[in-house]
């Protein structure tokens, strides 16, 4: 068998590369196989996290304003933060920046998580009506289920469960 | 005092290659953000109003409720440590390199086994990280979920019904959690695979990086493999889905290396004993080569093509050829080369009897 690469000298390395679980087999002559000694995998310098952020953010404030200076813009009612200097940073200066500059923030998580909506972890003590409305989301499945194997029984249960909670909801957090 | 005992010992319990899949996933990381209520994140804190959130921490990890759930939590401040001793913190990876910068301002939380870690206005007032020998993500955030509820009865957090913890970063916002994995992946690397095999990973929501690169090369055939979304899925998800993507690659590793075992054993064996024999022999040693050599007598340990030297050994070494560990040791400033011939000895030592 002749080299695959050269097509001149003899093939000794034969090499097994896996491609998605298929096996493939290359051969090679020895000068061949040392020039195509394995390299390290090269990564793609990372991108300075912030700037980048910074950028995108950039486009979801003010658009054309690029030199925008770090004391402009709206600032948070609650930590004095100016926009110009969230676009500068990339980093919201505390937790009610998220509300306050919403209509920016929104669209940038979306596009960053393609979502709006925290499923997870809910804490249990600060968590108050987030925490009810995430039991009441499981016990909804719950119920779901409980109806499509007709076990009507548990049914009724869940609904008085839900009902409860929802109840205690509406009075204001706490179960 | 832990933290002395932290930063002069360079064991710890990741590096014990007793969790599952220890033999291509060396460790696992589960780090959340936290910020506490009403107080601005920690780049717009001044030194005092920092001062306070270290206080309201150290408050909190001293609960005696939390230390019989969590065990026993003590935080140090890092203008505690000298510079060495801060390196070492970092390469030991129970803090990030960003905790050294303005470490005046900054805390770290330890458990004894350095397998809860706490960071201190890093970006976020509260980094709580779980660091496991191999594939343990689940058990990992199992931890870091009790620590978590510990905490919470005595702050509050910065929590939005939308969208979640808070985060100063829009990255991190919604479960604040990034999980991770370190594998070591030579066999992939010999047979040219990872590119394609890491740039699949980008399109599945995770990232993977080289650890330890110097920017661009990845050093000793190790990535770490993570999520990159934290908004609109819960814990368990993010978890399930990495711990699922983590395993395939695993496979592929395996697959790799059986391949190789049974068409290219001579390559191999010949790497991994030149590879030891430079590690009992050399006089200068920089810590790039070293890594590249761990990582071919690793590849080897586990392929059985050589035996008696434990896996343990290896990943301590990891962090005991750093240059902040070498200066530590040696108790003096060093050059680069006279580390390198200081790190040749170290290993020559190491591997007399092996
Ligand atoms: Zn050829
Ligand atoms: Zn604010």
């Amino acid at each position: 068998m002749l080299c695959e690469r050269c097509g001149q000298r003899p093939a000794t390395v034969h090499m097994t590369e896996i491609i998605n679980g298929h096996k493939s087999e290359t051969h090679l002559c020895e000068v061949c196989a040392r020039e195509i000694q394995p390299q390290g995998f090269g990564f793609v310098p990372q991108i300075h996290l912030h700037n980048f952020l910074a950028g995108l953010l950039n486009h979801e404030l003010g658009g054309e304003q690029h030199d925008q200076a770090e004391t402009t813009g709206n600032r948070c009612e609650k930590c004095g933060v100016p926009e110009g200097q969230i676009l500068k940073q990339g980093l919201l200066g505390c937790g009610d920046c998220y509300p306050f500059f919403e209509d920016k923030v929104l669209p940038l998580l979306r596009r960053i998580h393609g979502s709006t909506r925290h499923t997870g972890k809910v804490p249990e003590r600060t968590g108050g009506r987030a925490r009810l409305a995430k039991e009441i989301g499981i016990l909804k499945n719950h119920l779901k289920e409980a109806v499509s194997r007709e076990d009507f029984e548990q049914a009724a249960q869940l609904r008085d469960q839900i009902h409860q909670l929802e109840k205690s909801m509406n009075e204001g957090g706490e179960v | 005092m832990p933290l002395k005992k932290t930063v002069n010992d360079s064991h710890s319990r990741w590096m014990d290659a007793d969790g599952p899949e220890s033999g291509i996933a060396i460790s696992s990381r589960v780090r959340v953000a936290r910020n506490l209520a009403g107080i601005p994140f920690p780049h717009l804190l001044n030194n005092a109003k920092a001062e306070d959130v270290i206080h309201a921490v150290r408050l909190a990890v001293e609960d005696k409720e939390l230390a019989k759930q969590a065990g026993v939590l003590e935080l140090s401040l890092l203008s505690a440590l000298s510079p060495v001793e801060r390196q070492i913190l970092v390469d030991k990876h129970l803090i990030s390199p960003d905790l050294i910068d303005n470490f005046e301002r900054k805390a770290v939380v330890l458990r004894d086994d350095e397998v809860i870690s706490i960071m201190v206005n890093e970006e976020d007032h509260l980094r709580i990280q779980c660091l496991l020998s191999g594939l343990q993500l689940n058990e990992a955030w199992d931890l870091i979920n009790q620590v978590d509820d510990g905490l919470e009865k005595t702050m509050d957090y910065a929590f939005s019904e939308q969208l979640g913890y808070l985060t100063a970063c829009p990255t991190n916002v919604g479960t604040g959690m990034r999980a991770s994995v370190m594998l070591h992946l030579p066999g992939l690397g010999l047979v040219k695979q990872l590119r394609g095999v890491l740039n699949a990973i980008g399109k599945v929501g995770l990232t993977a990086r080289g650890l330890f690169g110097e920017g661009t090369e990845a050093l000793g055939d190790l990535y770490q493999i993570s999520n990159q979304i934290t908004l609109g899925q819960t814990e368990e998800e993010i978890i399930s889905n990495l711990t699922a993507i983590v395993r395939q690659i695993i496979s592929q590793e395996k697959a790799t290396r059986e391949a190789l075992y049974k068409d290219r054993r001579d390559f191999v064996e010949d790497r991994v004993y030149r590879a030891y024999g430079i590690l009992k022999n050399a006089h200068i040693l920089s810590s790039e080569e070293a890594m590249r050599l761990f990582s071919e007598l690793r590849l080897g340990i586990e392929m059985n093509l050589l035996s008696g030297i434990p896996a343990k050994l290896l990943n301590e070494l990891m962090v005991r050829i750093r240059p902040a560990y070498l200066i530590k040791v040696a108790g003096r400033e060093m050059s680069a080369h006279q580390r390198d011939v200081f790190r040749a000895e170290l290993i020559r030592n190491e591997f007399k009897e092996l």
